[in-house]
């Protein structure tokens, strides 16, 4: 790959490093104030829950493949988890009832969430806007901090007398209530908490988020020469700023009737089942687009660059992303037609949800277009950004059943659900991230990742991936139901154990494959190859600086002079054409290499 | 395995239509993701990087964008009036003349009071049946779906019903069989340690057989 | 650190210093916060009003109108002290800040009364406690509340009063920094923000005064 000499008005990029000998161990890698370092703590925290939240998703395929059956290694975990018998330790319902709710709450609050929002909004914004860090470092390092103990109170939540919160990820009332409905007392508070804790994290971000794009942006950045990461990292902000609190509130109440004896969503004594659900799916609607955005916004970025072509319809996919944010708030009832509110409501929100559709549907068809008359690059990051984009496709058509009242009603709380939230979850979240991490790890760590291990991961990854969710679809049209954990006891699908046993031997085989990124990820930190700062060719400006760039940034204040996406333009020599490149000037031989910038002082913007 | 995406047959008045519903679903669903992913697979061969191969500088095409955001917006929008009757038939417009019955949910149970001999809920002569639904085939049945406790979700798969029942609510459920047989109850919501126990048999009988079996029960 | 960051250096945006913008943006989500609560108590009183009591019945009106009223004085002292401060007047800057303080805190006093007047009399925030009240209180006699009103009232004012608490610290440290001479006539973004948080309380609480106690 060739490197474009980048010389930043003239001077080679060293001031920044003095800084790094000025601050001690503990403020520079601990108490960061540092967005890049921040970023690294959110991902490094996030890949462990993620591993986590792995782990959770095994031990419940065990169960369901092979039903009340002893499970390996279960002898070490407690007999509140599994049944000792002569044969080997059997899970118990109240565990697998604790492992489905663990499983969804880990991996949508400490993986999948703090990985986009976390770590790539910490890392990409603040580079790609040209500024130095976020608005507010000390916030940042305090968006952090709240998120480790939140994370530490979730697992300790296993450890109690009762296990782990047992209500599901959605924790209806008024099961979720009281432990005499479910047989869990402090677990489920812990869960209330700890995702309290985890809300003010994530709120102190997006106030971060929003005040640095806003306000912080280098001279020439307009708004629509903001790169796509960063644009859907902003609309993802404002839906945390706003859903988040309600969250709170909901959290809040929950917690009291748990504790204080309140009464808001129990019925014995007048309260209203339903204004839980009606609370949780206002946030969690917005929540879903939160942990999508984000991975729209990275494939966007890893198709134009690797595609060598600008993205097809920039200013519509900015539009797509302003749309889903704002409709994303009218939909929330589709998650409740069979909730028993009136029916009547069932219909608008039946055609709000058709209509959230079609921003969606924009942003697949402009990805295919970047992709048409390209010059495709089949790079790891590409490899993934590709997945997210095909796995996006079945994802988002599977919902159209479910937003069809009278097919819910028999789709709704089966497997067909469970297929379609991790085709959008795992199929596109998690492969986007897997593009981010590959395609941003240079700039993290200086060093290019391994790209056939990483090919390799990729291949196993997208194929057992598929073998596993895709049969769920045809489990849930059978009218096999979520949460179950003994689904053998209802004759009418018993015929289904050969297909559970075959979806779960081929996820302890995704989940193993995973260590292939892991030793790729950890190895590649201290061994890789090392990386120039542009090991992409990428226009856009975090790659105008080293890899890892310094504290501070950019030595000088950044200019900004055209879109992030002209790639193969014809006022470049080369196939990009970086965002901070002045323009020739008038006729005449040309170069990608720019040459030495006015100083802030002497440009306008 | 069962691969197959063709739903599993049902037996009640309005399953025609919800099915009907379902698989112009998966046709439009189907056909969409044929030719989408099969446009991706064709251009990631056909554009693949070899050497000398350049990208075209290309941002796009308004027009082709209004098309088919329009076309999107108008096949999901038709799919969603098609729904509407349909929906309203099921959940809103109970047949007048239906045999009414009550089923209470609770942990982990169900329990379905009947109207005795005279015909009546809520007389002296009702009778309850642990975990049974009976019902008369050709004559629609109001369900009167209670909960003691918890949230739970009445799901009778063969006749596609589908309701969550809240404690201290009276939510009305209907439906029409067309077949007699032995058919599944199943609870659809996570409603504590005993979710998975919550089967049951729902048994519908000829008009006949069925006024034996109340007749019998009542004693 | 470059201008980048600085106090007030607009850039390539909105003329409003980061400082302030945040504060603003806080706030938003502060404003889905208290709509999540109201909303939950106004969604619980239509759904289920036989929970509920009538305000006059139950709660003290006037003390918590008069305590209103101590409120909206505090926002005028907090918009004296960044009119002193916008002058370069110090002094006028404490003086100000210091009388803010106090009449928080007063409210905080006053509601802390108002909490233990109404406990006593048996109006808890727990469902359980209104239904014994009921069932031991002798025949005729009034039963005040209803088992949702105590949880959504503690709720709704007890956040809100939380929230002022919070502010009055925040004052506290304030003037502890006015004191140094942390802020001067072209560096009062510390002030200015404090009093943004100080109104929006504020405005929240006329609100909640509005909907909780009058309607």
């Amino acid at each position: 790959m060739s490197t474009t000499e980048q010389e930043i008005g003239g001077a080679i990029v060293a001031g920044g490093q003095h800084d790094h000998h000025e601050i001690p161990w503990i403020r520079r890698y601990v108490f960061a104030t540092d967005h890049k370092m921040i970023a690294k703590q959110f991902m490094f925290m996030s890949l462990f829950f993620l591993l986590v939240g792995g782990t959770l998703a095994g031990m419940m395929r065990w169960q369901l493949g092979f039903p009340s059956q002893p499970m390996p290694g279960g002898g070490i975990l407690p007999d509140a988890m599994m049944a000792p018998t002569p044969a080997g330790a059997i899970m118990l319902p109240e565990f697998y009832n604790s492992l489905v709710t663990m499983h969804g709450t880990i991996m949508i609050f400490f993986a999948i969430m703090p990985l986009l929002v976390g770590l790539f909004g910490n890392l990409l914004i603040p580079l790609q806007i040209g500024a130095e860090d976020m608005a507010f470092p000390r916030l940042n390092m305090a968006s952090f901090w709240l998120a480790v103990p939140a994370g530490m109170l979730m697992l300790a939540s296993f450890a109690v007398e009762g296990g782990a919160a047992g209500a599901g990820w959605t924790s209806y009332a008024p099961l979720s209530t009281s432990g005499e409905w479910t047989g869990v007392y402090l677990g489920q508070q812990l869960w209330l908490v700890s995702l309290t804790i985890l809300g003010f994290s994530s709120l102190v971000g997006a106030v971060n988020y929003i005040t640095t794009v806003i306000n912080m942006r280098a001279p020439g950045m307009t708004w629509f020469r903001i790169p796509l990461g960063t644009w859907s990292l902003f609309v993802t902000a404002v839906l945390v700023l706003l859903a988040i609190p309600i969250l709170a509130g909901a959290l809040i109440m929950l917690l009291f009737d748990q504790t204080i004896g309140t009464g808001f969503f129990r019925p014995e004594v007048g309260g209203e089942p339903l204004l839980w659900q009606h609370l949780f799916w206002f946030f969690g609607h917005p929540e879903v687009y939160i942990l999508i955005l984000p991975a729209m916004g990275i494939t966007s970025e890893v198709l134009s660059n690797r595609a060598r072509k600008p993205i097809f319809g920039y200013h519509s996919m900015v539009l797509a992303l302003i749309s889903i944010g704002f409709l994303g708030w009218i939909v929330w009832g589709h998650h409740m037609f069979q909730s028993g509110m009136n029916p009547l409501l069932g219909t608008s929100f039946m055609i709000s949800t058709m209509a959230i559709a079609v921003p969606s549907a924009i942003k697949t068809f402009n990805w295919l277009g970047t992709l048409w008359k390209a010059d495709i690059h089949f790079d790891v990051p590409m490899l993934h950004a590709l997945s997210f984009v095909s796995m996006f496709i079945i994802g988002g058509l599977s919902g159209i059943f479910m937003a069809s009242t009278p097919v819910d009603i028999y789709i709704h709380d089966t497997y067909f659900i469970v297929a379609h939230l991790h085709y959008v979850l795992f199929g596109g979240s998690l492969f986007a991230i897997f593009a981010g991490i590959t395609f941003w790890f240079p700039k993290m760590f200086g060093r290019m990742m391994n790209e056939p291990l990483g090919k390799v991961h990729f291949f196993l990854t997208f194929i057992f991936y598929n073998l596993v969710f895709f049969p769920m679809h045809n489990l849930g049209l059978q009218g096999m139901m979520r949460r179950i954990y003994d689904f053998t006891q209802y004759e009418f699908l018993q015929p289904l154990q050969p297909m559970n046993e075959f979806i779960s031997q081929f996820a302890f085989a995704l989940i193993a494959t995973q260590m292939l990124f892991v030793i790729n990820f950890f190895w590649s930190i201290f061994k890789g190859e090392k990386a120039s700062d542009n090991p992409w060719n990428s226009n856009t400006l975090e790659w105008t600086v080293p890899s890892p760039p310094p504290h501070g940034n950019f030595a000088q204040m950044p200019m900004v002079f055209r879109g992030p996406y002209e790639y193969n333009s014809p006022e470049s020599d080369y196939d990009f054409l970086p965002q901070t490149t002045p323009p020739r000037e008038g006729p005449g031989p040309s170069s990608g290499v720019p040459e030495p910038r006015p100083t802030p002082e002497g440009a306008e913007a | 395995m069962n691969w197959s995406w063709m739903l599993p047959e049902a037996f009640s008045t309005f399953s025609e239509d919800v099915d009907a519903i379902y698989y112009v679903i998966l046709w439009v669903t189907g056909v969409i993701f044929v030719i989408t992913e099969s446009v991706l697979v064709y251009f990631l061969v056909r554009y693949r990087h070899k050497e000398g191969r350049k990208a075209t500088y290309d941002h796009g095409s308004t027009k082709l964008e209004v098309v088919w955001t329009t076309a999107t917006l108008v096949v999901c929008l038709a799919l969603g009036i098609a729904s509407k009757g349909v929906w309203d038939r099921m959940k809103i417009d109970v047949p007048p003349g239906s045999m009414e019955i009550i089923v209470t949910a609770k942990q982990f149970e169900w329990n379905v009071t009947y109207p005795g001999t005279d015909g009546a809920l809520g007389t002296a002569d009702d009778f309850d049946v642990l975990n049974q639904i009976h019902a008369p085939v050709d004559r629609p049945v109001w369900i009167h779906l209670r909960a003691e406790d918890v949230l739970h979700s009445l799901f009778l798969p063969e006749m596609r019903v589908k309701q969550d029942a809240i404690p201290g609510r009276d939510i009305p459920v209907w439906f029409e069989a067309t077949a007699t047989g032995d058919y599944t109850i199943g609870c659809a919501e996570l409603c504590g340690i005993g979710h998975t126990t919550m089967s049951g048999t729902l048994t519908i009988h000829t008009a006949a057989d069925f006024q034996v079996w109340v007749t019998a029960q009542a004693q | 650190m470059t201008a980048m960051t600085a106090d007030r250096s607009p850039m390539a945006g909105m003329k409003v210093y980061n400082l302030k913008l945040g504060m603003w943006v806080f706030l938003l989500s502060e404003v889905m916060f208290f709509t999540g609560l109201i909303g939950s108590y106004i969604i619980l009183r239509f759904a289920h009003p036989e929970s509920f009591g009538a305000p006059g019945d139950v709660l003290n009106v006037p003390l918590t109108a008069f305590n209103t009223f101590v409120l909206i004085c505090s926002s005028v002292t907090m918009v004296k002290a960044f009119a002193a401060i916008e002058q370069g007047d110090q002094r006028g800057l404490q003086k100000w800040l210091l009388a803010t303080i106090l009449l928080g805190a007063f409210f905080v006093g006053v509601q802390a009364v108002e909490y233990t007047l109404l406990s006593r009399e048996g109006f808890v925030p727990m469902a359980e406690s209104y239904h014994a009240i009921a069932r031991g209180a002798a025949e005729g006699s009034a039963v005040i509340g209803g088992p949702l009103y105590g949880a959504t009232f503690y709720t709704m004012t007890g956040f809100h009063g939380a929230h002022v608490s919070i502010g009055v610290l925040c004052l506290c440290f304030t003037l502890w920094r006015a004191r140094k001479g942390a802020y001067t006539a072209g560096s009062l973004g510390g002030v200015e923000i404090m009093g943004l948080y100080w109104h929006f309380v504020d405005l929240v609480w006329i609100l909640l005064f509005t909907i909780v106690y009058l309607i």
